[in-house]
């Protein structure tokens, strides 16, 4: 599904002396199953935005159109949105509450009023997906397991609401080297299904390698947009906006500097291993 | 979802109000309060109403904010009036409608109760906007120092309310966090009987008290780590010290109990 955000401003306990504008008139579009990553220091507005695009913000200047319906009208059914949109937040093992896993994970898909044969199959689909095991672990109290697999019940239980737009807030944080690559790869094959992406994020490398289209933000303006290419390539612009190059990025930097001839828009790790293999005269692997 | 709450909220500023010493600010809050308690004429309404409007003045908070957290005593005010308009009998009867009897006095009656406790809530807003958290507990535990004599845990107790008071901002965001996580999850607290809206809450209430547990042994942790314990031996890096400032609080504060009580 597509999202559409025209002239979006945002201001925290406005009349107030904690008076804060989290959004200054952002606008941008995003196509139907893309995968984008918002990038921005901390307080730049990242979180204010998705959360207005989940419908959990109301209150705001500016229209925010999700597959041209604009939910903030009265007359839309927001459990519909509810269905649509799925929201996946910052440490999100957070919101675990039930006895068995099987049940939390079920919560959503139940307060959508699906049919309970659904849900199970919708729960056993969700478990799958992240890779824990149905009858294994369909029993077992949520807090019973380690932090890694608490996100993995937390994220099933967004799953299981078989969204078409799934908006995740800083889901790799905490996460070990090997649990966010697993996570990035999971996130790619539901895009690869068909699912909008939405991706706030601090690690650009895996920002660089998975994402297809960066929005970054910068003091709640929408301060750059386009492909990961053209985002993580301008060294100069990401700097003004306090964030950093992804690691491969630096590294053909460095290079450049030494005096090798690599192209600007090298970023991730086949592309940089590709061009050295090339100007080194080896063999490919 | 939780961000307008106005009451009991500290604005940070460095105003004659936030100035003031507050061991003195909260014994005077204290005996204004009680005062007004005893005013027995308009003319005594008037002196304490603008005796507020000038801490309002005296603090630089914008006159919007003060009323504000009347606004979120409302109900409690109404119920007042209400009570007290249709339950105090009198001798002048002003309405009557089958059962229902209204009399004079009991309408000035109510009238009074509002009024009162608006000015009551306007009077210890004012304390709570312009002193922190902080300075109310190291408040109290200097206040409440001579009982320590009596072996009664003074430092202990202050430690508890300020820790108490330090979390509330913080439990407050994290509930208004997991709100917002079942709500995207289909979750929906404004809706259905009282049985109902309870049982919607449980999926907020069960993390909240997960994750306050858990801060809580965190805290213990991070304690004992930094060797913290009790009060003994322990000064403090902010001592208290009444200046010119507060005698000429005291001052007014003294004249207008004068006049209240020369007007019974």
């Amino acid at each position: 599904m597509s999202i559409k955000v025209e002239n979006l401003s945002y201001t925290y306990m406005p009349g107030t002396p904690f008076e804060h504008q989290a959004l200054k008139n952002v606008s941008f579009e995003i196509e139907d199953a893309d995968f984008v990553g918002i990038v921005g220091h901390t307080g730049s507005g990242k979180s204010t935005l998705v959360q207005i695009i989940s419908g959990l913000i109301k209150g705001y200047d500016g229209k925010v159109l999700i597959n041209g319906i604009d939910y903030a009208d009265k007359k839309q059914d927001r459990k519909l949105l509810r269905r649509q949109v799925g929201v996946v937040f910052q440490y999100p093992e957070y919101q675990l509450f039930e006895e068995t896993i099987e049940k939390d994970i079920a919560y959503g898909p139940t307060k959508l009023g699906v049919e309970p044969e659904e849900v199970e199959r919708r729960v056993r689909a969700a478990m799958d997906l992240v890779e824990l095991d149905y009858d294994l672990y369909r029993n077992k109290s949520p807090f019973s397991l380690s932090g890694g697999q608490k996100r993995k019940v937390a994220i099933a239980g967004v799953l299981a609401m078989e969204p078409s737009i799934l908006i995740m807030d800083e889901p790799i944080a905490g996460l070990d080297p090997m649990g966010r690559e697993n996570f990035m790869r999971l996130t790619k094959s539901l895009n690869e299904c068909g699912l909008t992406i939405l991706m706030v994020s601090h690690n650009m490398d895996n920002l660089a390698e998975y994402t297809r289209h960066v929005l970054v933000m910068n003091d709640g303006e929408l301060f750059m947009e386009g492909t990961p290419e053209e985002i993580f390539s301008d060294y100069d612009k990401l700097r003004a906006a306090s964030l950093n190059l992804p690691e491969v990025a630096q590294f053909a930097k460095l290079l450049r500097a030494k005096g090798m001839d690599i192209p600007q828009n090298v970023i991730r790790y086949d592309q940089l291993k590709a061009v050295l293999m090339e100007k080194l005269g080896g063999k490919q692997l | 979802m939780m961000q307008n709450v106005t009451i009991g909220q500290y604005f940070p500023g460095n105003s004659f109000m936030h100035r003031l010493d507050a061991r003195l600010k909260l014994v005077l809050t204290i005996v204004l309060i009680v005062m007004i308690f005893f005013v027995r004429s308009i003319l005594g309404y008037v002196s304490v109403a603008v005796l507020v409007a000038a801490m309002i003045l005296g603090s630089k908070i914008p006159f919007k904010m003060a009323l504000k957290s009347v606004k979120s005593m409302w109900l409690v005010i109404v119920m007042a009036f209400v009570l007290n308009a249709f339950f105090v009998k009198g001798e002048t009867v002003l309405v009557e409608w089958q059962f229902i009897r209204i009399y004079r006095e009991s309408l000035l009656r109510a009238v009074e109760m509002a009024v009162r406790l608006v000015l009551l809530v306007m009077i210890s807003t004012m304390l709570t906007f312009t002193t922190s958290a902080k300075e109310i507990t190291d408040a109290i535990e200097s206040l409440f120092r001579p009982l320590a004599k009596i072996k009664f845990p003074v430092h202990e107790m202050a430690l508890m309310m300020s820790i108490a008071l330090r979390f509330i901002p913080t439990l407050m965001e994290e509930t208004d966090r997991i709100m917002k996580a079942q709500t995207a999850r289909g979750a929906s607290f404004d809706s259905g009987n009282l049985f109902s809206r309870i049982k919607d809450m449980l999926p907020v209430l069960i993390p909240l008290f997960i994750s306050a547990f858990k801060r809580a042994e965190e805290l213990a942790l991070a304690m004992e780590a930094r060797c913290y314990h009790g009060g003994d031996n322990r000064t403090r890096l902010k001592v208290f010290k009444l200046k010119g400032i507060d005698y000429l609080a005291m001052l007014i504060i003294a004249a207008e109990m004068a006049f209240i009580i020369s007007g019974i």
